[in-house]
């Protein structure tokens, strides 16, 4: 198994390290750590930590994304997963609160893959299904109040630290080093840019075309659940309305700005998280420099633009034109 | 490769008049450069003596030429008088006139010999219905020179029948008319002059009526017959040969009738036909690719599972379908990986092939077909059309298959890659592996085949054997009793 960071990376790698720059810039303490009770605290250690949630969707919808589909559910998926365990977490041990929250993001995951694979409903309106009806579920699982827990465990998997770095930081890892085992270890990887990159012959070829599409569905739907878990612990508390709320479409953001195309295809695990990463370096700087937190959407809006010029092909083709016009003469 | 060789086409005042040729001759390019859909590199078009240069689809229409192609365009949940009179509706102060619109629109049907309520959504109509709309619609914006791709496709023989009553009043009126289509019984029946196009060039310009069926198919689909001499494949069909799969009364309901079929080691089968006989439907039971509704398929007497194409794949069948790009590549991986892509998939997702094995498949089969440029890691799209069709052959020959069905591999490459591919299938049956391959070539398919199955209407109808392999006889089988059947219908 390798984790290959294909030259295409160099775009990311540049975007990130040019944010971070800018963050330097805005706040001279950016780059500054320190250790207090076992754990490191500082803004880059903010920004791993924060980005967790988006990141662990990431990994989920670039999978799905790559075989041309999408998951709009993931937010939702969120919510019912983190309103699952908090209600859970006071009366049961810490295994079982993650067990059961992980098979409701099973559950949610299989939902969408039979609705997009085996009925073929156009992926966007089959996970909108969840999208809308996840967040109804996830209040009636809370009875429509903010649940809060005291449970020393789950806190922990939001608040604590392993080795010094926050717990959802080393859990993303995990996910990612896992997720990767499971797509580049075995030939998931290929027979799914193969399913994304033309169906038809792909079945064809005799893969199992909907089995790769299921499975990639299921994947998200845990990839979410865990992140809502994470995201419950952060706060000590479930908020139906507002966990995850428009996460899935920072972490289609993240995807698209690692480089996947919505089309389906080639795609790059490492990539995606480092697209989460990137939005939410962006959205700690403008807290950090004083400006509104408003201005965050503009500066999406702005590099979003720029992400997808740079993938255009048109654009491709005007650079090429260019670069002739200018041998030419 | 050209898609359209300095063809030249004349279309007189009230002529009908049949543009013909297989998938690939160059009909719809054609058809495009004239609608000026797609931009022509050389020659010009003129009407009624006037040069004009359409580089639109609107233009095309502004000068006279309307085209209906064999999916309407039109709106299906507008009504038929919206439809006819859609963007140049009757108005009076800005309002549309609901009720001159369908009055007119009811008059201008009756011309059509179409008594209909026009107020009625036009998808609550038949198919006929749609189309002779759309023939009022293009024909009432002025048309001068009218353009039907493939319209009887979907019509049952009344239809045709209104539709071509309407061909001919609309050729009364001095109307020019192209008529694409691959049933020649209509051809015979409605046209008064044909065209026939094979790889881009232009095959020859005949009155139909001077034109025996024979000739025709001749024209169609096989070369200059004095020219060519054949190197033939081993004649004497070998019932000795091992059977690797047979077919009893296999076939589809609406796809294609039953048939029976044995395909044995070290013999190429070949498919021959017109477009639209069945050749391809046969190949994608035969593979999986599609279920057969009646029949069984056995091997060494055991009847097998042949429902998707997993199973033909796990049973060590392999396919090439004709559609190269929408059904074959996978275009934005490389070539190793749509090499490896078959093996992979029998393999499963537990036992991965490591890249080092990928790499010595890819390189292997590189070098044996001496795939263009010899780049693994190219993507796969942007080599040349012979190379990715070598590319795919790879795809199966590295599953070590049993039975390989390949669907036009000749197709859109160029002459070189062409007499490999050919080579190649001769080597491949040598070896020990059944082949089925259609080819719209004649005498490709006698230079390969042990036998060939000659399809007409989506029926196997013949096939022949050893001697009997002759383009000649391929012909014959082909025209055998269509003409009889015309004479029925007419």
């Amino acid at each position: 198994m390798t984790l290959r960071i294909p030259r295409r990376g160099m775009a990311q790698a540049l975007a990130l390290i040019v944010i971070l720059m800018i963050d330097r810039l805005v706040s001279p303490q950016f780059f500054n750590l320190h250790l207090q009770d076992g754990r490191l605290f500082g803004s880059v250690i903010d920004v791993l930590n924060r980005g967790t949630p988006v990141a662990l969707l990431s990994l989920g919808m670039v999978l799905v994304i790559a075989t041309g589909g999408i998951d709009l559910s993931v937010g939702a998926v969120m919510a019912i997963a983190g309103a699952t365990a908090a209600s859970l977490a006071d009366t049961h041990s810490l295994p079982v609160v993650i067990a059961s929250a992980l098979a409701v993001g099973l559950a949610c995951g299989l939902w969408n893959g039979i609705l997009v694979a085996v009925l073929r409903i156009q992926p966007i309106v089959a996970t909108l299904i969840l999208m809308v009806a996840g967040r109804g579920i996830a209040q009636l699982i809370t009875e429509g109040r903010i649940v809060t827990f005291t449970s020393p465990d789950l806190v922990w998997m939001g608040n604590g630290a392993v080795l010094g770095l926050p717990t959802p930081v080393v859990i993303a890892l995990g996910m990612l080093l896992l997720t990767a085992a499971v797509v580049r270890g075995t030939a998931l990887g290929l027979l799914i840019e193969a399913t994304g990159g033309n169906a038809r012959a792909s079945e064809l070829s005799g893969v199992g075309t909907r089995a790769m599409i299921l499975s990639v569905y299921v994947w998200c739907g845990l990839c979410a659940s865990l992140a809502g878990v994470i995201a419950a612990a952060d706060i000590m508390g479930a908020d139906a309305n507002n966990a995850g709320l428009w996460l899935e479409l920072d972490a289609i953001l993240a995807v698209v700005i690692g480089g996947t195309s919505l089309f389906g295809g080639r795609f790059s695990l490492v990539l995606a998280v480092a697209g989460a990463l990137i939005i939410q370096a962006m959205n700690t700087g403008i807290l950090l420099s004083g400006y509104p937190p408003e201005l965050n959407l503009l500066v999406k809006a702005v590099v979003v633009l720029a992400v997808l010029l740079a993938q255009s092909p048109r654009l491709g083709d005007l650079s090429r034109f260019t670069a002739r016009w200018r041998r030419t003469k | 490769m050209k898609a359209l060789d300095g063809v030249d086409f004349t279309l007189g005042e009230g002529e009908i008049h049949a543009l013909l040729g297989e998938n690939g001759a160059g009909k719809s390019t054609l058809i495009k450069v004239v609608t000026g859909v797609f931009a022509r590199d050389a020659g010009t078009i003129r009407l009624a003596g006037r040069e004009i240069a359409p580089r639109s689809a609107k233009d095309a229409v502004d000068a006279g030429i309307a085209t209906v192609y064999q999916e309407v365009n039109l709106l299906p949940n507008l009504s038929v008088a919206q439809n006819l009179y859609l963007g140049r509706q009757p108005t009076r102060f800005g309002v549309v006139r609901e009720g001159e619109m369908k009055r007119r629109a009811r008059a201008l049907l009756l011309d059509y010999g179409l008594d209909i309520d026009v107020g009625a959504p036009l998808s609550s109509y038949s198919v006929a219905v749609q189309h002779i709309t759309a023939i009022a619609r293009a024909v009432d914006l002025s048309a001068r020179v009218l353009i039907l791709d493939e319209p009887t496709a979907s019509l049952d023989r009344h239809e045709v029948e209104i539709l071509f009553n309407v061909m001919r009043k609309l050729a009364d009126r001095g109307i020019g008319i192209v008529f694409v289509s691959h049933f020649l019984d209509q051809v015979y029946e409605i046209c008064d002059r044909v065209t026939v196009l094979r790889n881009g060039r232009l095959i020859g310009s005949r009155e139909i009526a001077e034109l025996p069926r024979l000739d025709l198919i001749r024209m169609m689909l096989g070369r200059e017959l004095a020219e060519t001499t054949h190197e033939r494949a081993a004649s004497q069909p070998d019932t000795a040969r091992e059977v690797c799969v047979s077919f009893k009364n296999y076939g589809k309901q609406g796809y294609i009738a039953p048939f029976d079929l044995e395909l044995r080691r070290g013999e190429v089968v070949g498919l021959a036909g017109l477009l639209g006989s069945g050749r391809t439907e046969t190949a994608r039971l035969v593979f999986g690719a599609e279920r057969a509704d009646s029949g069984e398929a056995t091997i060494d007497g055991k009847a097998i599972k042949l429902s998707s194409p997993r199973d033909g794949a796990s049973l060590g069948f392999g396919y090439c379908p004709e559609e190269r790009k929408t059904e074959g590549i996978v275009a934005d991986l490389t070539v190793r990986e749509n090499i490896v892509l078959a093996l992979q998939a029998r393999r499963g997702l537990h036992r991965p092939l490591s890249r080092r094995e990928q790499d010595e498949i890819a390189m292997r089969y590189i070098r044996m077909l001496d795939i263009r440029p010899p780049d693994p890691e190219r993507p796969i799209g942007l080599l040349s059309g012979g190379n990715q069709q070598k590319a795919l052959l790879a795809r199966w020959l590295a599953t070590s298959p049993k039975l390989l069905v390949l669907d036009e591999p000749t197709r859109g490459i160029d002459v070189g890659a062409h007499a490999e591919i050919i080579r190649l299938v001769r080597e491949l049956c040598e070896q020990g592996l059944a082949l089925l391959v259609i080819s719209s070539e004649l005498d490709e398919i006698v230079t390969y085949s042990n036998r060939v199955v000659v399809l007409r209407d989506r029926a196997h109808v013949e096939e022949l054997k050893g001697e009997a392999v002759e383009v000649s006889s391929i012909l014959a089988a082909i025209a055998a009793d269509t003409a009889p059947a015309q004479e029925a219908a007419s």
